[in-house]
């Protein structure tokens, strides 16, 4: 080609960046790449290929992890973890400032091993994945720096273990590593088996920047070994990014190990644009939103929902913009998209697009790349897509854009919340009101107003629903690689008590009126389905009264009430707090009599038994007080703009209480979930459930709405069972039996609840900074962070 | 709707593009308008990631740029010598033994165009005489274009009948800046009729109007009065071309285009003065408008020292070593 060629064409021609650095520090490890376990370069027993997207051509060898290999690791993490830990936050604030600037030193090193071994551009891996990386050690850098006073009365959770994804491999070892480092865990890391060499990079520079031995543990390998690290019992904690089938089954490895548990899955995210949005801009977006890393991003804005009267336009303007995208070797620093990152991905990618053409979608894609080998996709629009179509509800992960369209807001909202995935959404509209009105009602974790794919190390990342749970990066990141010290020290509850026989007791007189103690659904007092009864003794034998034998469809008519219920989460947090005032005066108007009726059951003294209603009408006291003021965050990322941490209600959560205090522990677990707005369907305690039942007429006397609590008696491990699996559930608390913590975080993972469990640990629940605060919103809760960038 | 500037105008002198014949003043587009600052800005930011030119095609496009400059001198102390010392480098831009180098010596490399006031249209034209290039002279009373109206339109008439085969003229920020839509399109329509055969490049004094959404409406309700080009700046506002205010009125041009099917050019003026950020703005045409608004047809580039940083990344092009200004003539 000539100058005289490019005057006339004006076509961009090649500017391909070098990869000598790169294949130079690849060709020193020509024998294959090691495990990096306590300091030492460890070699596999075996080793496996990784391939480079663009060509198809091996790349390098890695070690393939066993589970001797994990086990190594892992007693690594555990030896250096005291240290670390001791070392304290501003000791460890060094050492991840130091990463920091060490990324930033070798950052085009870091950009082109990445580009290579992902296939993602050069321009993406340079201008963000690696910068990113950086800032998330240096802003965990800051969080260690201040551990000691913002998260005085937490400890670190242990030796962590982390399964990272393909995607953004080394963004998403910053976003695992930096915050893990920073509160004093040690971690064990398995890379993608795809994209395992960044981090390669990485801890061959940390160990020469002096990183302690067993801080940080890298062991490659493929599903197997990052099963093993799953599964190792010497691991605390397992934080996973990756598909939600996979994220299912750690769930289900999991649970009942007392291993605590993020999870950052798969999404099928919205892509909302009103008809009073700047078109081009949303267009521009939509490159961003869904061909940015050739699609292969959890929070693409996948589904594009469009109002009707404009969508004709938007898409032939779509399809114009489409026709400039430029697909091509990712190191070509003119390209938009690179390869794909494996063979599977892509014909992953094609079949899904062909079952989308079958079902009537009409499919148009931008100039592929020209005369490359490697795995290549060009951007896709499939339009004439409905919800009920299978590409409108699979997560493709691939560049393909699915788009519908809605006529209202309302319309928006439910289409955009029609999907079992929650991770983000964007919404378009230059009406501040309409958008601001519209992010807080949609289910995602992310949201982006006028803007897409926007992170920061400031702002928590993470999902509702099947999107996962848990944080990365900011304050409410901080939390999820913590834990508090007053839950460290509970032990476990020792074996209840055998029930006593019952003893008849023969009847004296007149017979009391008989109370008969129903189930509480949807503001009713309700017979049980089954109409079977439990009998309530007192620890001697005696007949105490009897409750309902609840079963799988009182839960069924408890949740839809709940579901029903939504005003509540919606209602001021002022309403909230006067409501849970009002329940503690209607229980302190009758506390003589919920005295008498905890220590029949219980035999407590009766100074005890009132101490637990004095204590329980405190602790409404502390949740009303709670109610307005456990507020959001507005987080400063480095943008015009603001992005709001919102903390939301859950919506409908399951809480099955503990035997020891059956009103305090009741009142300790409802309490802070409904003054965050969320709707309850309780278990009262098992053994003891009359505290519970009788509170019903006390939440029927201080206007409480209907379905807000739900009270549903009857055999625990059953109702647990029936509660976990109910997909409309979307968190499960579990306090009184480890079988029932396992149960709860086994069978929840079908819709992935949030569970909160005491794996049979009991909780002094008159002790406050055990059983209130802050730590029990927190679970009330989830953070979803609104971006509002700002500017004329 | 008041009558409509229709101009016979369909001739060779537009590359045989059909002549922006306006269309009436239509408000409900206006209103219409959107944008998004925070997202025009993340466009702007992202594109020098995305788009590069290297090597040979870097030279030829910088080699088109020249092709596009609206060589220019608009200061007090202009005098006709001065102003022909900057037609001689119009004709020659870029040293011979350059071109032969890079192989294109056959291709007759000029500007765009020359652009003078008023006073010194005669004397251009003379200089240029048989080279092809045309005199723009700005005009309405540039660069505040506070005179009378009526003074306006002798101006651009006195300004035509000397030779002048485009006109830059000045809006009054005024309009645009308490949304008087109707006054602006009235003055822009009699502009463009004053102008005659000559084209007319409507400068919007972006850095006056200050808001994106300012700026688009501007441009969009002189393309409806008929420009032919519409431009960023006088060069005299504290702030002239960006590329943030250039993608807003490229946008509109397409937008416009959509309504109408003509195809109006555009001219960033002002602070445009390395050649890697001439780069970016041709990136961004191509990008946003297409292949075809890289050709001085719809593609201007009001500037006086940019043409001399090119002439240096030509050499250092041609001998790999970095040049000096005093190696290439003075315009």
């Amino acid at each position: 080609m000539s100058v005289a060629h490019y005057f006339d064409t004006m076509d961009y021609g090649p500017a391909p960046e070098s990869d000598a650095e790169a294949r130079a520090w690849l060709a020193r490890h020509d024998k294959g790449f090691r495990h990096f376990i306590g300091g030492e370069w460890v070699n596999g027993r075996s080793h496996f290929d990784t391939l480079e997207p663009a060509t198809g051509k091996v790349l390098a060898k890695l070690s393939q992890g066993s589970g001797g290999d994990i086990d190594a690791a892992v007693k690594a993490a555990r030896k250096a973890q005291a240290g670390w830990a001791r070392l304290g936050g501003h000791g460890r604030a060094r050492y991840l400032y130091a990463l920091a600037r060490l990324i930033q030193r070798h950052a085009r090193l870091f950009a082109v091993i990445e580009s290579l071994d992902n296939g993602k551009t050069v321009r993406e891996t340079r201008d963000l994945d690696v910068p990113l990386a950086a800032r998330h050690f240096y802003h965990h850098a800051g969080w260690a720096q201040l551990q000691e006073s913002e998260f005085a009365g937490y400890q670190p959770v242990g030796v962590v273990g982390q399964v990272i994804p393909w995607n953004f491999p080394f963004l998403m070892l910053a976003w695992k590593v930096a915050p893990a480092l920073a509160f004093g865990n040690t971690v064990v890391l398995k890379p993608a088996e795809f994209t395992s060499l960044s981090a390669l990079l990485f801890a061959e520079l940390a160990g020469q920047a002096g990183l302690p031995p067993g801080v940080l543990n890298i062991v490659t390998g493929d599903g197997e070994t990052g099963a093993a690290l799953v599964k190792h019992k010497d691991v605390d904690k397992i934080a996973f990014t990756g598909s939600t089938e996979v994220g299912r089954i750690i769930r289900r490895e999991t649970a009942g190990t007392g291993k605590s548990l993020t999870l950052e899955l798969g999404g099928k995210s919205p892509y909302i644009v009103f008809d009073d949005a700047d078109i081009d801009g949303a267009i521009e977006g939509l490159v961003d939103a869904i061909w940015f890393n050739q699609g292969q991003v959890c929070c693409a804005g996948s589904r594009l929902l469009v109002q009707e009267g404009i969508a004709e336009s938007f898409f032939a303007r779509l399809k114009a913009r489409m026709s400039k995208l430029r697909v091509g070797h990712p190191l070509d620093k003119a390209m938009d998209m690179g390869a794909i990152v494996d063979k599977v991905q892509l014909e992953r990618i094609e079949s899904l697009v062909k079952q989308g053409i079958a079902e009537g979608a009409i499919c148009h894609q931008s100039p592929g790349a020209a005369g490359d080998k490697g795995f290549f996709y060009p951007p896709t629009l499939l339009t004439n897509v409905h919800p009920a179509s299978t590409v409108a509800r699979e997560e493709i992960f691939g560049p393909v854009l699915v788009a519908m369209t809605f006529r209202t807001p309302d319309e928006a909202v439910m289409l955009a919340n029609n999907t079992r995935y929650g991770l983000a959404a964007s919404v378009w509209s230059e009406t501040i009101g309409l958008a601001l009105d519209i992010a807080p009602k949609l289910q995602a974790g992310v949201v982006w107003v006028n803007s897409t794919n926007l992170f920061d190390a400031s702002a928590g990342f993470g999902g509702y629903r099947e999107s996962g749970f848990g944080r990365e990066g900011g304050r409410e990141g901080a939390c999820e690689y913590l834990k508090p010290v007053a839950w460290a020290k509970r032990k476990p509850r020792g074996a209840a008590k055998p029930l006593p026989a019952l003893k008849a007791k023969p009847g004296a007189g007149v017979p009391l009126i008989d109370r008969t103690a129903k189930l509480f659904i949807g503001g009713k007092q309700a017979r049980p389905d089954g109409n079977y009864s439990r009998p309530v003794l007192s620890p001697k034998g005696e007949l105490l009264g009897e409750v309902g034998e609840g079963n799988r469809k009182d839960i069924r008519n408890a949740v839809a009430a709940a579901r029903g219920a939504e005003a509540w989460s919606k209602a001021t947090a002022h309403n909230r707090a006067q409501i849970l005032y009002y329940i503690a005066e209607n229980l302190s108007g009758r506390r003589d009599e919920f005295a008498t009726r905890i220590a029949a059951m219980t035999g407590a003294r009766r100074t005890a038994a009132l101490a637990e209603v004095d204590a329980a009408i405190k602790r409404l006291f502390t949740y009303g007080a709670w109610a307005d003021k456990f507020e959001g965050d507005i987080h400063t990322p480095p943008l015009r703009g603001l992005a709001l941490a919102l903390k939301e209600p859950i919506g409908v959560v399951g809480v099955i209480c503990p035997d020891e205090a059956p009103l305090l522990g009741f009142i300790s677990l409802v309490a802070p979930l409904i003054a965050m707005g969320n709707r309850v369907i309780a278990v009262p305690s098992e053994r003891h459930p009359l505290a519970a039942t009788d509170f019903y007429t006390v939440l029927e006397t201080s206007d409480v709405p209907a379905g807000v609590v739900n009270i549903v008696t009857g055999d625990r491990q059953s109702l647990v069972k029936t509660l976990a699996e109910h997909d409309d559930v979307d968190a499960l608390w579990v306090f009184g039996s480890d079988k029932a913590s396992a149960d709860a975080e086994r069978l929840s993972a079908s819709n992935l609840k949030r569970t909160l469990v005491d794996h049979g640990l009991a909780t002094d629940w008159f002790d406050a900074s055990q059983a209130e605060g802050p730590v029990y919103l927190r679970h009330a809760t989830q953070v979803k962070n609104v971006w509002i960038p700002y500017g004329e | 709707m008041s009558g409509v500037a229709i101009l016979p105008l369909n001739k060779p002198g537009h590359n045989g593009l059909p002549r922006n014949a306006g269309m009436p003043l239509a408000l409900d587009l206006i209103d219409d308008i959107r944008l998004n600052f925070p997202a025009a800005e993340r466009r702007i930011a992202a594109l020098p990631g995305r788009r590069t030119v290297k090597k040979d095609a870097q030279a030829a496009w910088l080699l088109k740029a020249i092709t596009c400059i609206d060589l220019t001198t608009l200061a007090g102390d202009d005098t006709p010598e001065r102003v022909r010392r900057l037609c001689a480098k119009a004709i020659n831009p870029v040293r011979p033994d350059l071109l032969e180098a890079l192989g294109m010596a056959d291709r007759h490399i000029t500007t765009g165009a020359v652009c003078v006031y008023h006073r010194f249209v005669a004397t251009a034209v003379e200089a240029l005489r048989g080279s092809g290039i045309p005199v723009a002279a700005v005009s309405t009373g540039f660069p505040a274009g506070l005179v009378p109206h009526d003074v306006k339109l002798r101006e651009i008439e006195a300004s035509v009948a000397d030779g002048a085969k485009e006109i830059d003229i000045v809006i009054t920020r005024e309009y645009a800046l308490t949304q008087n839509w109707q006054a602006l399109y009235d003055e822009m329509r009699d502009f463009r009729a004053a102008c005659g055969d000559a084209h007319v490049k409507a400068i919007l004094a972006t850095g006056d109007l200050k808001t994106l959404r300012n700026v688009a409406k501007a441009a969009m309700v002189c393309m409806m009065a008929g420009a032919d080009f519409i431009k960023t700046s006088t060069g005299k506002e504290a702030v002239n071309a960006t590329l943030l205010v250039t993608l807003a009125m490229l946008r509109m041009i397409r937008s416009y285009q959509d309504q109408t099917g003509f195809k109006v050019g555009f001219k960033p003026a002002g602070g445009i003065s390395a050649a890697k950020d001439i780069l970016n703005y041709q990136i961004l045409m191509k990008e946003e408008l297409g292949r075809e608004w890289l050709e001085p047809d719809l593609f201007r580039i009001g500037a006086s020292s940019l043409l001399a940083d090119i002439e240096r990344q030509l050499e250092h092009h041609v001998t790999g070593r970095y040049s000096a200004f005093n190696r290439h003539a003075a315009g």
